[in-house]
């Protein structure tokens, strides 16, 4: 009959209308500023820094290597390498950065300088609201803005940040063992003072 | 049903109000005071009515696509019409360096002046109108008509191919319906025997029982009225017939090259439109400010006719959260080949009925005519060549 399917067309239009007052489900819009949405744990926004232990600049876990300055697709990182040496995390003496800043106006948020890093030092966050006022200063953020300790990351990639924290473990076990055998030989050496060394070396 | 004077004096209030503001003035100016204060108040309500509506329609449309529409300003977004007013009032007006400046600035005005003379002719409440005319009906079509005259200065005078292309679709659009409007009510006129809007609704305002003699309650009434109602969809340019103003393919149409308040002053022409042609369609069908159930009479005969243009402007709103637009060719097809045939019929239907006289005979035979002839035109010729989907000849 000529005219159904207007009518039909209503009918739905009416069942959304009233629908909307009644169920929640219809109604997806999500108010902005007054309510978010949880990010899931795969999302990317923008690089930071991590650091261990409670002070920023002491743990910073980079090393200056620049590998993600040059890797960098845009080019938004900027990168100076210190004149003196600090301990990382196992002890080790290396390099750190004296400037590490990133321009957040220029960066893609590819996450290529996550992924090329060697040292779990940079990782991707998940704050979204990062609009300012100054397009100048407030858009190139130092290594002050970017430092999030390990325990933020732990809170924003749970899964992610426990297999780093297990891979960097093992890495320090390995190197104490080491240090620990190279400790022991060194220790066996001292108290025994060689009298089998000329069988070892002789043959010759 | 007997109503107490509170009720009386409650359906007549703004008379009794009126009256006595005008009884300050010396006797000699009362008539002319009385048609100012009169003119004065169709200014304010009908613009305040037209800023409820923008927001109610934008919610409404929200709704109908399940998500919240305005409410940021003020409680529930009730505020968001004084929010555009003044955005619409602090805008640059712009006026193309080759548009014709004076017709460009009179369009609008002619267009809204023409809109607020419909109301005047409009039965509002017992005994609220401004000027009960005679050939009432007569005079607010040709106020009607006269908006086309404005929509094409609009469109011409801007010097603008869009604005040229919308006011050329809205003249055609508007003279092919303006047609089916008119014939379709004159059916009612035939049968009030009167173009007087008053003596219209006055013959609607009697009961049977508890039910009203509405003329939409009889068959050439329903079908007449569906044909106005399209009509005066088509009239006023609302979805789905809003093709002069296609904004996916026009622009804006013909108010492309409008902005600040004269963009405002088409908005408002359109929706005193929308008001007017729903206001005359709740006169001439829906019985005006006549209760529809008999012990309904103590409510104020103006809360009935308000609620009924309100009940209009609704659907008018339902319709555009549901229909798509209409091409050009069907629009045209629809008007003369289905509308304007089927509103002839309407109308000898109404002059058999008339000349039936009295009885349950009449009742029959009219809606087995008019039932019949829709079928039939819906299954036979709407599924013609015109009317169903286009074939391209040379992308095939």
């Amino acid at each position: 009959m000529l005219g159904e399917g207007i009518l039909k067309g209503m009918a739905e239009t009416a069942r959304n209308f009233f629908g909307s007052y009644v169920s929640k489900e219809r109604l997806t819009t999500v108010e902005y500023p007054e309510e978010r949405i949880p990010t899931v744990e795969a999302a990317r926004v923008f690089p930071f820094l991590v650091y261990d232990g409670a002070d920023w600049e002491a743990g910073l876990r980079c090393v200056a290597c620049q590998i993600c300055e040059k890797e960098c697709p845009p080019k938004c990182i900027y990168i100076d390498k210190s004149k003196d040496k600090k301990p990382d995390y196992v002890g080790k003496q290396q390099f750190y950065p004296s400037r590490f800043d990133i321009d957040i106006s220029v960066c893609m948020s590819c996450q290529i300088c996550v992924e090329v890093c060697p040292f779990e030092a940079i990782k991707m966050d998940t704050e979204y609201e990062l609009a300012t006022d100054d397009r100048f200063g407030g858009l190139l953020y130092d290594r002050k803005q970017l430092a999030r300790s390990n325990e933020y990351y732990h809170s924003i990639h749970p899964t992610e940040a426990s297999e780093v924290d297990a891979r960097l473990g093992e890495e320090k076990a390995k190197v104490e063992a080491k240090a620990r055998a190279a400790a022991e030989a060194a220790a066996a050496k001292v108290a025994a003072p060689a009298p089998p060394a000329p069988t070892i070396g002789g043959g010759s | 049903m007997a109503t107490s004077p509170f009720f009386t004096d409650l359906d007549q209030i703004f008379i009794i109000l009126r009256d006595w503001l005008v009884g300050f003035l010396p006797a000699s100016w009362r008539p002319a005071a009385c048609v100012v204060l009169e003119v004065i108040i169709i200014i304010c309500v009908f613009p305040g009515l037209f800023a409820l509506t923008t927001v109610f329609e934008r919610k409404g449309l929200g709704r109908m696509q399940n998500r919240f529409g305005p409410n940021r300003v003020g409680p529930y977004g009730l505020f968001q019409p004084i929010a555009d007013g003044i955005k619409a009032l602090i805008k640059e007006d712009i006026v193309p360096f080759s548009a014709n400046a004076v017709v460009h600035f009179l369009a609008p005005l002619s267009l809204v002046v023409a809109v607020f003379m419909e109301f005047a002719v409009l039965p509002m409440g017992r005994n609220m109108v401004l000027v009960d005319l005679d050939a009432g009906l007569l005079f607010f079509f040709s106020m009607s008509v006269s908006t086309e005259l404005s929509v094409f200065m609009a469109g011409w005078s801007s010097r603008n191919k869009y604005s040229l292309l919308g006011a050329m679709r809205a003249v055609a659009q508007m003279i092919s319906y303006e047609v089916v409007l008119l014939l379709s009510s004159v059916s009612v006129v035939m049968i009030a025997g009167s173009l007087s809007l008053s003596t219209i609704v006055a013959a609607q305002s009697s009961y049977s029982g508890i039910f009203p003699h509405w003329y939409i309650f009889t068959p050439w009434g329903l079908a007449g009225f569906v044909m106005y109602a399209i009509a005066a969809t088509a009239e006023t340019n609302r979805s789905p017939f809003d093709l002069p103003e296609g904004e996916s393919e026009l622009v804006a149409g013909y108010h492309t090259e409008y902005s600040g308040f004269k963009f405002a002053l088409f908005f408002l022409g359109e929706y005193l439109a929308m008001f007017s042609i729903s206001g005359l369609g709740t006169t001439l069908f829906l019985g005006g400010w006549s209760a529809p159930l008999s012990f309904l009479t103590f409510i104020p005969s103006w809360i009935w006719f308000f609620s009924k243009v309100m009940l209009s402007i609704f659907v008018f709103i339902w319709m555009r959260g549901t229909l798509p637009r209409l091409r050009q060719d069907q629009l045209m097809n629809f008007a003369w080949k289905f509308c304007l045939p089927y509103t002839l019929l309407t109308l000898i239907v109404t002059a058999l009925w008339h000349f039936m006289g009295e009885g349950w005979m009449r009742w029959v035979v009219c809606t087995a005519i008019l039932a019949a002839i829709y079928v039939f035109m819906g299954r036979v010729e709407m599924r013609s060549e015109h009317f169903g989907p286009r074939r391209y000849r040379y992308a095939e």
